[in-house]
């Protein structure tokens, strides 16, 4: 099927003579076979987004359809790979075209001669069905691949190989009912705009460990959950959804750079191999997937990556592994969506976006989710959508922002003042929420005690009480405040400096166990605690603050992991006899 | 052949509608021939059927619908480029204009650059010394890196471009360096003074110049950056030198666009300007940068004016969204006196981290600069405490950090425009400020460089 282009403004083009094309196929366009997706159709006349750059394209011009729509290929050798926002590995690209990407280039996503040691599961005469586990590929040191009947297609195992092949060879031969038979290989092609089928939800009831303690302590967002990291820039943003990506206890991340810098990406690309994985050694990038569409990369090739990352999530999610989606930005995913409604003379909803901007971002986060997964062993997998908003002038008051908010359960407001005094991560404590404290409860109770989300409470509660008595302090200032309220201010400010504050760049700091997290906080509050008391008994207050155990603590974060639990307990001991001694001589006086 | 076309319709400055045009493609460059025999450039921005939308890049004055010739020359708007530009001007559309003969073209290049791989680029690392304290020991400069400056109307950001262009260096290095520098808009006192200051330092032969001043059409504007950064990329990563592009002021360029949005009658996003505007932005601060590989880097400082001193306005907002940090200059310390006015807490380096520490600068970098940044932030929040409340209300620790961000303001960020500090002079300097403060309160800094740069008994 083959058209002839009308009209070519931007990245739309509009074609006449594919009637019998679809909504939503991929076309080829041009003598360069620039690749594109059908908008709309009126009569016999396509509009198209075409997601290379359109210069030296005219009416006359021929446009193919493939009759498929777009769709990713989904099988081994996706990790440690880094993609555009259409599945184009880029090193390959590289290797093709030199340091930049020339237009039409096209090069297959699986490397097609690699070859994978395939491992049966499935036996001959074996019934399977969609979502069933044919067998195995060792894909990286750390991820296990597991080769599965793509959704739709069951029947009886005939025959099933066992060796070294490409992802193009048949591995498995099943025969229907009716007696037909089917071949099968490592590779499935799945529409990025549809979601993948799985057998049931379920709500998210554990927490992702993410190792940064404002994030696992005072916000956590639960393995399968939606969360979003809205600020303006400079605020580390990026940042945080590297640390993210790094440090999470999931099996596969899948990080996508939607509009962002080239340098972050390179960032990624560069340090990512050189981490390890603190619970198994591994370095990060066996577990990691990289989208990358940068924001000199074409406009519309934009607006799928999101679609793009997510699929492949969920294709690993399949398998019964726990990933991560980091978007970043959406915002400039909505842009994208904004320039195309703009071109296609739509009618604009607020600030020119599309009137079906808060519907799309409802089905991308949607698709998000704790899920049992198709096949007979009933094992879970969770896909958690956490996505970077980049609001104009940091005002979430804006559609985007808006939008992501109603949706999302999880909510990190980054704060432009704390970056500028060096707070990071800039997290603001105040504005900040989770709506997921409550369903972890039952699991961190369950893992620590009751004392983790009691102590958690306090925090919030010593947070909250100081931003009131601030309002009081630069009215009528710091000598109007009773002791009590002083020390609660002292101690709101060491969980601010000594808790919350976490340095991204120094090793010891980055990464957070859960039980680090759980003794630093608890070790700031038992010194409210006993300096509550010693005040109680009319201890001089000024003494207390300036105790030199305060300043180990400042220090402790430092700490390295193994040595948490003996430092801590020394530095408490020490604390507690130093406030004695205050408290004492108080009462000599 | 090319062929000729008398067929214009409509003619909405900056916008031409012709008719009945063949072959014409998105994008490409046009000529029109007025009656007279003057010649002027357009470009094709939509092309439906036999019609084409254009856009002048010059004045519609003068045009005749009937007497004037269209002629579309198969090829988008391209740059000779070639070493011998060094040391040249150009106007904004690339035509030299200092007199000199004409460039014999090495080659031919699309002025909007190809978008570069992320799987070829090279991190930028390399610490850049610019001998301007706020920016080494705080907000560091490394090779490949895009840092505009914010300034406002009436800020000396002129000043403070030229004296970076003028001290920037790579430690121990001796590389081949070159300057491209595009005036967008801007009068030609301002353009002058840049040009003044290479041939004052010899600089000016290692110089490209790109020339769109005031009074020169706007809507050449459009084309005058990408002008600059094609013959960037040509000596970066064809020639293997090291770029500085200077692009003022980023202001008028987006004004440019968003006159062309508003003729052409798009939706406009905030202020008028067009949703686009990111992504347009966007393929230009990207083309800085290193490639695998390549020796040359292409290192950028965009220079912007806000209007009405305000971040949030969408030129600067989308800008640093892009680019990686941002100096901002600050009214308030320009009428102290304080020279250069840069505003220190929300200026940001992006690649610092990367570019400072052993073996780059030195160890106790990264710990000093977020002890100064923490102190000097906690310092004015004292101050603004004090103005209120009186000196009284604030405790002796608090009083102290007021000191210090005086004594930081007239010492640290105030240095003058012709003083080019070391990194050790500026690193020696910010220990020298820290000595005011408690021990205490240094908690940003690992204890053994405590020990070691500022030892107890002094």
């Amino acid at each position: 099927m083959s058209g002839i282009i009308t009209k070519v403004s931007g990245p739309l083009v509009v074609a006449e003579g594919l009637a019998d094309a679809n909504v939503s196929d991929v076309v080829r366009v041009g003598s360069q076979r620039l690749i594109g997706e059908i908008l709309n159709m009126t009569g016999d006349a396509a509009s198209i987004q075409v997601y290379e750059e359109t210069s030296g394209l005219g009416p006359g011009a021929e446009v193919v359809t493939t009759g498929l729509p777009l769709s990713v290929e989904l099988g081994p050798g996706m990790l440690e790979n880094i993609y555009d926002g259409i599945q184009r590995p880029l090193p390959e690209i590289r290797a093709l075209t030199g340091e930049t990407i020339t237009r039409g280039v096209q090069v297959a996503a699986l490397n097609r001669e690699k070859k994978w040691d395939f491992v049966p599961v499935a036996e001959p005469g074996q019934h399977v069905a969609g979502g069933d586990v044919l067998g195995t590929v060792q894909e990286t040191s750390a991820i296990l691949h597991k080769i599965m009947v793509p959704p739709g297609v069951s029947g009886t195992v005939k025959s099933i190989e066992k060796g070294e092949f490409t992802v193009d060879h048949v591995i498995a031969v099943l025969e229907d009912y009716n007696g037909k038979t089917k071949e099968l290989t490592m590779v499935q092609n799945w529409p990025v705009r549809i979601a993948r089928p799985y057998s049931q939800k379920y709500t998210p009831a554990r927490p992702m460990n993410s190792g940064q303690r404002i994030i696992d302590t005072l916000f956590p967002i639960a393995k399968g959950g939606t969360a979003a990291v809205p600020g303006p820039f400079g605020s580390g943003k990026t940042v945080v959804q590297h640390q993210l990506a790094k440090w999470s206890d999931v099996d596969i991340v899948v990080y996508i750079g939607c509009g962002e810098r080239g340098n972050e990406m390179t960032d990624v690309l560069m340090e990512f191999p050189e981490l390890t994985d603190p619970r198994n050694g591994e370095p990060l990038m066996k577990r990691t997937v990289l989208i990358a569409n940068t924001s000199d990369m074409p406009v519309a090739a934009r607006e799928a990556s999101i679609y793009t990352g997510i699929t492949i999530a969920e294709y690993f999610r399949d398998m019964g592994y726990d990933v991560a989606v980091l978007a970043d930005s959406t915002s400039r995913w909505a842009e994208a969506l904004r320039e195309m409604s703009g071109r296609l003379e739509e009618m604009p909803g607020e600030e020119g976006y599309p009137a079906y901007l808060a519907s799309r971002l409802a089905q991308f986060y949607e698709r998000a989710g704790v899920v049992e997964c198709l096949g007979s062993d009933e094992r879970r997998g969770s896909v958690t959508a956490i996505g970077a908003v980049s609001p104009p002038g940091g005002d979430t008051s804006e559609p985007v922002s808006q939008a992501t908010m109603r949706i999302v359960k999880v909510f990190w407001a980054l704060d432009s003042s704390l970056a500028y005094a060096r707070h990071f991560p800039a997290i603001n404590w105040l504005t900040s929420y989770s709506l997921y404290v409550d369903t972890l409860k039952p699991w961190y109770e369950g893992e620590f005690g009751a004392k983790y989300m009691q102590n958690r409470d306090k925090a919030m509660h010593i947070l909250q009480e100081e931003a009131e008595l601030q309002e009081i302090v630069r009215l009528v200032g710091q000598d109007a405040l009773s002791p009590a309220d002083r020390l609660t201010m002292e101690t709101a400010k060491m969980i601010r400096e000594d808790f919350l504050q976490q340095n991204a760049f120094i090793d010891e700091d980055a990464y957070s166990s859960y039980l680090k997290q759980f003794r630093l906080l608890d070790m700031v509050l038992q010194y409210d605690t006993v300096c509550r008391e010693a005040i109680g008994s009319g201890a001089d207050m000024n003494k207390l603050f300036n105790i030199p155990a305060r300043e180990r603590i400042g220090r402790a974060k430092m700490v390295p992991q193994d040595e948490v639990v003996k430092t801590y307990d020394g530095i408490i001991e020490e604390m507690k006899a130093e406030i004695a001694e205050i408290a004492e001589g108080g009462e000599d006086e | 052949m090319i062929r000729e076309y008398k067929t214009i319709r409509e003619v909405a400055n900056p916008l031409m509608v012709v008719k009945q045009v063949e072959g014409v493609t998105y994008d490409e460059l046009g000529e029109l021939e007025l009656p007279n025999g003057e010649v002027r450039r357009c470009k094709v921005l939509e092309v439906e059927g036999d019609t084409a939308v254009v856009q002048l890049f010059e004045s519609a004055q003068g045009i005749n619908l009937a007497g004037t010739k269209v002629r579309f020359l198969g090829h988008p708007l391209e740059l000779g480029v070639s070493e011998d530009m060094l040391g040249r001007v150009f106007n904004g559309m690339g035509e030299p204009i200092d007199g000199g003969p004409e460039i014999l073209a090495d080659a031919h290049r699309d002025i909007n650059g190809l978008p570069m791989n992320p799987a070829a680029r090279a991190y930028p690392a390399e610490f850049i010394q610019t001998g301007v304290s706020t920016i080494d020991g705080l907000n560091t400069l490394v090779r490949g890196q895009k840092l505009p400056i914010f300034s406002c109307s009436g800020l000396p950001h002129a000043a403070l471009a030229a004296q970076i262009a003028r001290q920037a260096r790579v430690l121990g290095a001796n590389e081949n360096f070159a300057v491209v520098f595009a005036a967008i808009g801007i009068t030609f006192e301002e353009s002058e003074y840049f040009i003044q200051d290479f041939r004052r330092t010899g600089a000016i032969d290692r110089t490209v110049v790109f020339s769109n001043l005031a009074n020169d059409p706007a809507v050449e504007r459009i084309a005058t950056p990408r002008m600059a950064l094609t013959a960037a990329e040509y000596l970066a990563f064809e020639k293997d030198m090291h770029v500085l592009v200077i692009l003022t002021d980023i202001t008028n360029y987006a004004e440019a666009l968003r006159e062309v949005s508003a003729a052409k009658k798009e939706v406009p996003g905030r202020r008028g300007y067009p949703g686009y505007l990111y992504t347009d932005l966007a393929t230009m601060y990207e083309r800085a940068g290193r490639r695998i590989g390549k020796k040359g880097s292409i290192t950028m400082i965009p220079i912007l004016t806000m209007p009405e001193d305000d971040k949030t306005h969408p030129i600067p907002d989308l800008t640093g969204y892009i680019t990686e940090g941002q100096i901002i200059l600050s009214r308030e310390l320009h009428r102290k006196g304080i020279v250069p006015p840069v505003d220190v807490l929300p200026s940001l380096s992006r690649l610092k981290d990367k570019g400072i520490g052993e073996g780059k600068t030195r160890e106790d970098h990264s710990g000093t600069m977020n002890q100064l940044f923490a102190a000097y932030a906690r310092g004015k929040d004292a101050k603004e405490l004090m103005t209120i409340l009186g000196e009284a209300a604030l405790s002796d620790d608090d009083k102290l950090f007021a000191k210090f961000a005086d004594e930081f303001e007239r010492q640290y960020v105030s240095q003058g425009n012709e003083t080019n500090r070391t990194i050790e002079e500026t690193l020696n300097l910010g220990w020298e400020l820290l000595r005011i403060l408690p021990r205490k309160e240094l908690k940003r800094i690992k204890p053994e460089y405590i020990e070691k740069y500022m030892p107890e008994d002094k």
